[in-house]
């Protein structure tokens, strides 16, 4: 433990969080000034504001490699919190891009300030390294989070989604609570690496260790859409407007993981704990029961939740690995699936922009009315599927490699399995985009600028991590080395 | 530094896919003449790369090296020997054919020239791979624009069915052999303290009894190769159709369109043998000694049963199709003699078999462009309209059967050796029936000559229908450049032995060396 009395210059490893801060009332400001016909810039201003940050973070907060515990042991300044951050607002200024055009959102100044209000909250998840910052953190993504899932108070599939995430969440939430009021009562600690002291010296009898572990396992669990706590993902995906279940797959996914891997490997050690066999056999199930019911989906949107869910599965096997590899290998993963499932939406964006619809069958004939939007999509869904040379296949392996690693044979084989059945159905998704014809007279669809923009990044991103993986790699290993 | 041959060679076809994605959706032609520019150059280089191989000095050759991760111990590692280098001129030679006798596609050509060249990438990045890591990288590059090709341009009957199959047993092969892989590397990694997927290291870690521990299975211990060659074997052999994993390969070659089959039974089956022996034979050899005796009857059964089969078809490509299982039969029987002419044998059929079904597919595909059927007994008197695809299916299929003067008589004449001799007393190890099973799969080849003479005759000579005498014309010049080159190839080799044997040697025995000499 390394805490670390204040001093002013903290304060830059918060710079990043402090221009989101001052993000939002300009965006509130410039959403009463700017007349209708202009609103649309909002969008525009928050991703510079998200892409701002980024620039800032990388100049003035860089992590020093000293992995103090700042402002009285709340925060821990660290490469893998930084690495999250980064990821987050990435995510954060691609999702304002992708929802410019949106009916509903694009225009909306309140949309984008509680976005941008979200990744505050993840940001401080990836950093916190205290029980009650840490919950603060939880809570201020997840509430922006539901009303986003509810934002198109007209639909009645997005009021359900945002209310079904919000009951569930709060469920979830409550009982992680309670662990962590246990996890406080026995140790007297609320800094997670001093708990992880007492527990080694064995103050927590093991069965409430692990009884512990499965309380907040529960919440962790809902954020990551682990089976048995995925019963909302569907319903929620489908039901919330498109750019906020991207957000959602990606960036709250990620946040959800970075403080599993902290509470998990650091607050709960493993070695104290014991809570490896469940969280081993819960990877395996995940990924089983995302593959196998993505099987049926009849709508892109569920058929992406189905397979996140089969996602968060893969990349538990790095974080069950219990290795310093395994844990990299999990961040490279989620790296690469940012990357990935970003692209994937935006596909799906600006096809129901279009078409209206998100039904699979009315893919048909994509790469007639769209040859570009249906190799981005190729490029995409193959990457989920795992095939190089795109990131979804080097990632597959590094954590295939974890896995093998520390043994655990069995669950690389569940892991191979299902990503057989799993490029099956983005096979069958592509084969309705390049195989079926389009219906007479369907319109070209058109791209908007951003749109091209953002999913030429993206797209080059994956490419990028697929081929030239070693700067991502590193980062990834110096990330989960800096967390111990 | 040396211009770096193979790198260029492998990556030609990717970059090319690429730009082809770049022109604008309507123009075709340009798009055309832009692939055949793209797979020109693929076979000019590694014709350059072949002939100016220093067979005398053996070994790998044009090697390049480079760190790619190297945290991991992965690097972008190439280079060719003896058995890899007749593999890249093969590729160079079929997809050079492949864009040719692709000349008439008129739905998305840009689309199918970029996915055909993508597959190109993958398999001469397999061909020339010296790390394992790169190996599996191409090796799935190579299966997934499969999928699409059958999809979009196959057979409408079959082709959605068909592809799905054939991507599914390939990608389940491949990612069983990864796990392999990995298993082997940590292995290696834990006993040597040097974590690489080098495979000259892997290999010089084995030879140095780095894998020599057992593992527990199920309570009882076994020998780490014993365990883990059969599963990194059969995944790659799957590509190389082996009995009993071998029914994606007909299904995926009738729905292919002419070129994908081409490349598909020409060249990637090769992929799957070739794989097989360079990760499992050579770098498990004590598992490779262990279990071939048995994967020798797996062989014997793919080489008469494929045959067999072969001989009941009626529809042309079903017949080349199960010709082809049964050819491949021949290479994984040649491995599993470990002696010098099986090896020596499987190596030139693996570039015999893919010379000569490209051909046959080739033909067989224009004889369907033009009758609009392939049923056998449907066709006749080709040889007026079509005289060129008449030579050039007769030249195949001389070959096919082995006979003197042609590329495949110099391939199963040595295989057919080595198994009579592996099942001899003081061979490398004793397997008495390893001689008789050998005389019974000659036998395949009698069927082979059979099915073959039958459809030369009923498809090429007889009387022409009414119908076909007045619609079929002549082939294009690009089919009969295609024609011509791949009948070059394979009387060269034929008539030369010399051209290909040596090199060849030179390979296997650096293959066969792991087995304590030849």
């Amino acid at each position: 433990m390394n805490f670390v009395d204040f001093q002013a210059a903290h304060i830059l490893t918060l710079i990043p969080e402090i221009t989101l801060i001052l993000l939002i009332p300009l965006i509130m400001a410039l959403d009463v000034i700017w007349p209708e016909s202009r609103r649309r810039q909002l969008g525009l201003v928050t991703a510079i504001g998200f892409f701002a940050a980024i620039v800032l973070a990388l100049v003035f907060s860089v992590p020093n490699g000293e992995n103090a515990l700042l402002f009285g042991g709340t925060l821990r300044n660290d490469l893998a919190s930084f690495l999250f951050r980064v990821i987050f607002m990435f995510a954060g200024g691609i999702t304002a891009l992708l929802s410019l055009d949106v009916e509903g959102l694009g225009r909306k100044g309140e949309y984008y300030a509680i976005l941008v209000g979200c990744v505050i909250g993840m940001n401080f998840m990836a950093s916190a390294a205290d029980l009650i910052m840490l919950y603060l953190a939880i809570e201020t993504a997840s509430i922006g989070l539901y009303v986003l899932a509810g934002f198109l108070r007209d639909d009645d599939k997005s009021t359900e989604s945002g209310l079904k995430y919000f009951l569930f969440g709060a469920m979830t939430s409550t009982v992680m609570l309670y662990g962590f009021s246990l996890l406080f009562g026995y140790t007297g600690e609320t800094n997670l690496y001093a708990i992880a002291q007492s527990l080694k010296n064995g103050d927590v009898p093991t069965a409430t260790a692990i009884a512990i572990a499965l309380m907040i396992a529960v919440g962790v669990g809902f954020k990551v859409a682990l089976v048995p706590f995925h019963f909302w993902t569907p319903d929620v995906y489908e039901g919330a407007p498109t750019p906020v279940t991207a957000f959602l797959s990606v960036a709250s996914k990620s946040a959800g993981f970075a403080v599993l891997v902290r509470v998990f490997l650091i607050a709960l050690d493993p070695g104290a704990t014991q809570w490896s066999p469940l969280m081993t056999a819960m990877a395996a199930v995940t990924m089983t029961l995302g593959n196998f019911l993505a099987l049926p989906q009849r709508n892109i949107k569920r058929l992406l939740a189905y397979s996140s869910i089969a996602h968060a599965g893969y990349a538990m096997l790095g974080i069950v690995a219990l290795s310093k590899d395994g844990l990299a290998a999990t961040m490279f993963y989620l790296l690469a699936y940012v990357f990935t499932n970003l692209a994937a939406f935006t596909v799906v964006i600006l096809f129901s922009r279009v078409a209206g619809s998100d039904e699979i069958a009315d893919y048909a004939g994509l790469s007639r009315r769209s040859p570009g939007l249906a190799l981005a999509m190729l490029v995409a869904f193959l990457s989920l599927g795992g095939m190089p040379p795109l990131a979804g296949f080097i990632s597959k392996f590094f954590v295939f490699a974890a896995a093998v690693q520390s043994n655990l044979i069995w669950l690389a084989m569940v892991g191979i399995i299902n990503s057989i059945i799993g490029l099956y159905y983005y096979l069958i998704v592509l084969k309705v985009v390049y195989v079926k014809p389009a219906p007479e007279g369907a319109p070209l669809i058109e791209i908007p600028r951003p749109y091209v923009f953002a999913l030429g990044v993206l797209c080059f991103a994956i490419l990028f991590a697929g081929t030239a993986a070693t700067p991502w790699y590193n980062w990834a290993v110096d990330a989960a080395k800096s967390l111990f | 530094m040396n211009f770096p041959f193979l790198s260029v060679i492998a990556l030609t076809p990717i970059i090319m896919a690429v730009l082809l994605l770049a022109f604008p959706e309507d123009r075709k032609s340009e798009v055309r003449v832009a692939a055949l520019a793209g797979a020109a150059a693929c076979l000019g280089l590694s014709l350059w790369v072949y002939f100016t191989y220093d067979v005398s000095a053996g070994g790998y050759q044009f090697v390049e090296k480079f760190a790619w991760i190297p945290k991991l111990g992965i690097e972008y590692h190439v280079g060719v020997d003896g058995v890899s280098n007749p593999m890249v001129l093969l590729t160079g030679i079929v997809i050079f054919t492949g864009v040719l006798i692709s000349w008439g596609i008129d739905d998305r050509p840009r689309e199918f020239f970029a996915f055909l060249f993508i597959l190109a990438s993958g398999v001469f990045g397999v061909f020339v791979s010296l790390d394992l890591f790169q190996l599996f990288f191409f090796y799935e590059i190579a299966v997934f624009p499969m999928y699409l090709l059958i999809a979009i341009w196959g057979w409408k009957v079959t082709r959605e069915y068909a592809a799905m199959k054939l991507t599914l047993f390939l990608f389940i092969g491949s990612v069983f052999s990864l796990i392999g892989a990995l298993a082997m590397y940590f292995a290696i990694g834990k006993a040597t303290g040097v974590y690489t997927f080098d495979m000259l290291k892997i290999a010089e870690a084995q030879a140095a009894g780095a894998l020599n521990f057992n593992v527990s299975l199920f309570g009882s211990m076994i020998p780490f190769e014993r365990l883990w060659f059969p599963i990194v074997f059969f995944g790659f052999a799957v590509l190389g159709g082996i009995y009993p994993f071998h029914n994606w390969s007909p299904d995926g070659h009738v729905a292919a369109p002419t070129a994908v089959s081409m490349f598909h039974a020409g060249v990637l089956m090769k992929l799957g043998a070739f794989a097989a022996l360079r990760v499992g034979i050579m770098l498990m050899p004590e598992g490779a000694r262990f279990h071939l005796p048995w994967i020798y009857v797996l062989t014997f059964i793919n080489v008469v049963y494929g045959s067999f089969i072969a001989m009941r078809q009626t529809d042309l490509k079903y017949m080349i199709g199960y010709s082809s299982v049964s050819h491949m039969g021949l290479v994984s029987m040649g491995f599993a003699t470990l002696n010098y002419h099986g090896y020596l044998g499987a190596a030139m059929q693996m570039f015999a078999h893919g010379v000569m079904t490209a051909m046959l597919f080739a033909t067989v595909g224009m004889v369907y462009d033009r009758a609009h059927t392939r049923q056998r007994d449907e066709l006749g008197g080709m040889a007026k309209k079509m005289p060129w695809v008449m030579a050039g299916f007769t030249i195949a299929a001389l070959s096919s059967m082995g006979m003197p003067g042609f590329a495949g008589f110099m391939a199963e004449f040595p295989i057919f050796m080595g198994g009579w001799s592996a099942g001899q007393p003081g061979a490398n190890f004793v397997a008495p029936y390893y001689s008789w099973l050998t005389i019974i799969s000659a036998i395949a080849i009698v069927i082979t000559a059979a099915y073959l003479l039958i459809a030369v005759q009923r498809v090429f000579f007889g009387d022409i229908s009414e119908e076909h005498d007045h619609h079929v014309g002549d082939v294009t010049v690009l089919d009969k450049v295609a024609i011509t080159t791949l009948a070059t190839a394979m009387i060269a080799v034929g008539v030369f032995p010399f051209l290909m044997g040596p090199m060849v040697k030179s390979g296997i025995e650096a293959a066969l060396r792991v087995f304590g000499g030849s």
